[in-house]
């Protein structure tokens, strides 16, 4: 499967990270590669084949409904590279 | 007393015995770290914190309130979110971030009395199998020689690294596609991928979170086996943890046990060198000597499990490092638009390695894409896993070469990622498949470069492994290079 | 709204109810509202690296409540979805919810509407989702600042089929079901608060022919919103297609202030969520025996509440339904007649409705907040059935009572309102008023019969209102056909 440039530019603009010009060229050689080289599944018959999204066969565990967390602003913003009165903050998101 | 060459086991005893202080085996590693500098194998090394900690320790110990790993210096790969010591995943989107918190492995490791030495080099976010992409440099193999950069595998190349070039006593690794096999194979050392469930996945930085588990990286079995006693047990804050008893897999080494091996013969082909045929044909005697059985096996979809791994490894990251966005953690470029922020942000913050693999995941789980890809790599995915539970009707364990070779140059693949995925092919499948496997060191290849055998088991059991992975060893008698 | 009858507009709906409990769906912290901002967050809400998701066993259960309250199919097996995007108040950069396998399959709602008709709405599924934070775009200029608190909270996302032909139909959809949530006790309703949000799918066709492309309409919070949203789209999109135009694909903001809706300004390409199971989450299995206790112990759920109340009770359909349409309202109604079984229920029905209501309104109230207690009420009434009052006078001690908060004994004894029954004592009082207007008696008997209603009048006037009207009319009319 070819991967061209405006592929490149979608992808890169649903994962958020930006690619310059000079490199979408040689992300595309690249996602191209490996994508055809994936590709070879389609060998497998998976008919009637049930997928599995996790190894291990367990069923969810529960959690008691009670307030054990919370309340800890300072640790929260701790890291925030940009904060004020209590917020993060960010530059401003247009609906 | 030779501190370089001592294992976890033997520390423990001279700590009791009273012959050696956690002061100074703890002095002793952090000066050997620090001499060892070339190797590149920490990215921080707890100078400040640790001496405090070792000096309580030997009170303890003096007192006789003594815990299972008390005043042992340990490496941390540097995956593992550790409380106001820099966690940077080996990334620039991390390289200033302390967390508030630790993970789980860590501290269950710190209850026991052990101490963190430092925090070990890996490839970015754990997307590699050479630790050359990390964004503090590669780590070297320490089996180089001859001006020759060799890599020590990856992703934890930094704990193998450590381990093996005897600037630590033992070291926490993580695996998702045989980041703990693989570097273990290429250093000599022993490396443990417990069984999905096994160790909690709290407090570690996510990669695969359907794949990824921690384990120990040691000397020994032995040492493997004490440590992830110490490593494992149900954690309800990881929703994904297996609520069994506690483990005693240290003690049950004593108990040989009687097992059926198996030999996948996909996994043979005469691409591989010859000196791993030869250990491996080694390593089918060491088991017929010792009563095992050993049988022929089919695991029919084998050349199907790296693509498999790859489209879900990727799109599970590519979903897991959206929360990389410059917010509330980690890099931030400035913008005065959002979405820029984020472009700029993920661009600087992230190597190309990583970027590549957002990109493929994003690509396999977009409209249009899910079902061919994503879809179709979860349906193979159990067609992997049933082999391997048709395979395990008629056998206990199954025994692999770790790794298609030893280890490679530095830079001789770093361009062609194809090639370097190519390195997994014998881990991948048991990652998919959730099953415990353990690396163990059978003797060298013409390069004198380590070789690792990789021992495969039920969900499960590890006793089973350690049991086989004792037998492997005892027989190979590999001795490390700083030992002969 | 007038509608063309060539026109068909086919409504779905899209609510997101809160659910309530008290921590969140998949972390320990608070869900309260209004507290400062990010101090109800936990590590897990803010998505620090390492963070793992674990399941609120209450949200599960809720849902469950939910599901069965809608007659809907309770799936014992469901699974967990990531929603994949990026948004500031969004810290994962995904949501997790359910996509493929949600916890509750088809079911319906029944609304009525106001020519009498019972209508039933489908619906299509319900399924757990958590709540994004909030962002504040008015504090700087430049800046969006970003609360967490919200981020995490369990929602229900209940899906309309596409039954709905009409703004009303819509707000009695939303009404109905904001009324069971609140029956229930699942989600407290509250549209101010942001509790119960509501989008809105809407397309138009000429009868007849094919469905039309369909706008869905955010931000509509409130029941009139709901109608204001979708007649202002009717206009808007029989208006493109009367002109040869092409309704887009899109979606649109409801601004409240200006009743219209308009375009969201990101023309981005459409979201692509790349939906895929959480691999942090194993599959949500629910036994028999859990719906099974549930259901038991389940409330009467208004439908069924007022099916009792028409055919127990014999109340209009149409009382029936606003007894229904509030939890409290029937509360109120039931302590008053099982407190004393013999009071007439639809005299219950009517005070509560009428006189109740008025008054509540009036005064900006509750019923939850009313001055007068059921029990008050009640007492009002046995007063009324024994004739201790007249019907007149107890509308007055009735406005006493919520301006003072006393009961009606005490207002009737302290005023003296007490109904005159004694037939002697009318008699007299009667005898006193046509002896006082001979002139007027006389005029009556030669023809003046609207004269009847002055001597009535009369002698109300000299009981202050208190003689029974209906002995007054009886023997009134029989002195003077003497």
């Amino acid at each position: 499967m070819d991967i061209d440039k405006k592929l490149v530019e979608k992808i890169a603009t649903l994962s958020r990270v930006k690619i310059e010009e000079k490199e979408v060229e040689r992300f595309s050689k690249e996602l191209s590669k490996i994508i055809t080289w994936v590709e070879k599944l389609n060998e497998v018959d998976t008919k009637d084949v049930t997928p599995v999204a996790n190894p291990s066969d367990i069923k969810i565990p529960f959690r008691e409904d009670e307030i054990n967390d919370g309340k800890i602003e300072e640790k929260i913003l701790k890291n925030a590279p940009e904060k004020k009165a209590g917020y993060f903050v960010v530059p401003k998101v247009l609906d | 007393m030779d501190l370089k060459n001592i294992n976890l086991e033997e520390c423990l005893k001279f700590l009791k015995e009273k012959k050696i202080s956690s002061k100074e085996l703890t002095t002793f590693y952090l000066k050997e770290a620090e001499a060892n500098k070339d190797l590149n194998a920490y990215i921080l090394l707890n100078s400040d914190n640790a001496i405090k900690s070792a000096e309580e320790s030997d009170k303890r110990i003096s007192n006789n309130t003594a815990r299972p790993l008390e005043g042992i210096p340990i490496a941390i790969k540097d995956l593992f979110c550790t409380k106001d010591v820099l966690t940077t995943a080996a990334s620039k989107m991390l390289n200033n971030f302390k967390p508030t918190y630790e993970s789980t492995v860590t501290q269950k490791l710190w209850d026991a009395g052990a101490i963190l030495l430092g925090k070990t080099n890996l490839d970015e976010f754990a997307m590699g199998s050479s630790n050359e992409t990390s964004f503090f440099g590669p780590s070297i193999n320490p089996w180089s020689k001859d001006k020759k950069k060799y890599v020590p595998g990856g992703s934890s190349g930094g704990s193998a690294a450590a381990v093996s070039g005897n600037i630590a006593i033992a070291a926490t690794g993580t695996d998702t596609g045989g980041s703990i096999r693989q570097p273990a194979s290429y250093c000599g050392i022993v490396g443990v991928k417990p069984t999905y469930g096994r160790c909690s996945r709290w407090g570690i930085v996510s990669f695969a979170s359907s794949l990824d588990q921690a384990g120990p990286m040691t000397k020994t079995v032995n040492d493997a086996a004490l440590m992830l006693d110490v490593m494992a047990g149900y954690d309800k804050k990881d929703s994904t943890s297996a609520n069994l008893k506690k483990t005693t897999f240290y003690k049950d080494l004593k108990n040989k046990k009687k097992l059926r091996i198996g030999i996948p013969k996909q996994y043979k082909n005469d691409q591989l060198n010859k000196e791993i045929i030869k250990f491996w044909e080694l390593g089918i005697e060491f088991f017929r000597k010792n009563n095992c059985e050993v049988v022929e096996i089919d695991l029919p979809h084998t050349e199907y499990a790296l693509a498999t791994y790859y489209i879900i490894s990727s799109a599970e990251a590519s979903s897991n490092l959206a929360r990389y966005d410059g917010i509330r953690y980690g890099l931030r470029k400035n913008s005065e638009n959002i979405n820029d922020l984020y472009e700029q942000t993920r661009a600087e913050g992230f190597g190309e390695e990583v970027k590549r693999r957002i990109m493929i995941g994003t690509y396999v789980l977009s409209a249009g894409y899910y079902d061919a890809y994503y879809l179709k790599a979860q349906k193979v995915r159990s067609k992997i896993i049933n082999d391997f539970n048709e395979a395990f009707k008629m056998v206990d364990i199954i025994f692999t070469p770790t790794a298609p070779s030893d280890a490679f140059e530095q830079g001789s693949k770093i361009d062609d990622p194809i090639q370097m995925y190519l390195n997994d092919v014998f881990t991948v499948p048991v990652s998919l498949a959730g099953l415990p496997a353990i690396s163990v060191p059978m003797g060298l290849s013409k390069n004198n470069l380590p070789l690792g055998f990789q021992i495969i088991g039920k969900s499960f059991e590890e006793d089973s492994v350690f049991s086989a992975a004792k037998i492997i060893e005892e027989n190979s008698n590999f001795k490390r290079e700083t030992e002969k | 709204m007038q509608k063309s009858n060539e026109w068909e507009t086919i409504i779905g709906l899209e609510v997101h109810a809160q659910i309530i409990s008290k921590s969140k769906l998949f972390s320990g912290a608070s869900t309260d509202f209004g507290s400062d901002p990010n101090t109800q967050v936990s590590l897990v809400d803010a998505a620090m690296p390492g963070m793992l998701p674990v399941i609120n066993r209450d949200c599960v259960e809720q849902a469950i409540k939910t599901g069965l309250g809608l007659n809907a199919q309770i799936n014992k097996r469901s699974i967990f979805d990531r929603k994949n995007y990026f948004y500031p108040d969004l810290p994962q950069g995904y949501q997790i919810s359910q996509f493929t396998q949600p916890i509750v399959g088809s079911g319906t709602i029944q609304i009525d509407l106001k020519d009498g008709t019972l209508k039933k709405i489908g619906i299509t599924r319900l399924h757990l989702e958590q709540d994004a934070g909030k962002s504040i775009h008015d504090i700087e200029p430049s800046k969006s600042y970003i609360d967490l608190n919200r981020s995490g909270v369990a929602l229900m996302e209940i899906v309309s089929e596409p039954d709905i032909r009409s703004a009303e139909e819509a707000q009695e959809y939303v009404k109905k079901l904001r009324s069971i949530l609140r029956y229930i006790g699942t989600c407290d309703g509250n549209m101010e608060e942001g509790s119960l949000r509501c989008d809105v799918n809407i397309s138009v066709r000429k009868k007849g022919e094919e469905l039309g492309t369909r706008a869905e309409i955010k931000n509509v919070n409130s029941i009139k919103s709901i109608g204001q949203a979708i007649d202002y789209e009717f206009k808007r999109q029989t208006e493109i297609i009367n002109s040869g135009g092409k309704i887009d694909q899109e979606t649109r903001l409801f601004d409240e202030k200006k009743g219209e809706t308009r375009s969201m300004r990101s023309k981005e390409e459409a979201h692509d969520y790349r939906y895929f199971p959480d691999p942090d989450l194993p599959p949500l299995e629910i036994e028999d025996e859990w719906i099974d206790k549930i259901k038991k112990n389940l409330p009467e759920l208004p439908d069924v509440k007022k099916e009792n109340l028409i055919n127990q009770y014999k109340i209009s359909s149409y009382d029936a339904s606003i007894l229904v349409s509030d939890k409290n309202n029937a509360e109120f109604f039931d302590k008053i007649i099982n407190e004393n079984t013999k009071r007439n229920p639809k005299n219950i029905a009517n005070w509560i409705i009428g006189e109740l209501f008025a008054l509540l309104n009036k005064n900006n109230l509750e019923i939850k907040d009313s001055p007068i207690k059921a029990e008050d009420l009640g007492e009002l009434i046995d007063y009324i059935e024994d004739e201790t009052i007249s019907g007149k006078i107890a509308k007055n001690v009735f406005e006493e009572m919520f301006k003072t908060k006393k009961n009606a004994k005490e207002i009737i004894q302290k005023k003296g309102l007490k109904q005159i029954t004694d037939t002697d004592e009318i008699e007299s009082l009667i005898d006193k008023v046509l002896n006082n207007n001979k002139d007027k008696v006389d005029e009556y008997k030669s023809g003046k019969e609207k004269l009847f209603g002055y001597f009535v009048g009369q002698v109300m006037q000299e009981t202050k209102g208190t003689a029974n009207p209906t002995a007054v009319n009886e023997i009134l009319k029989k002195k003077l056909a003497k």
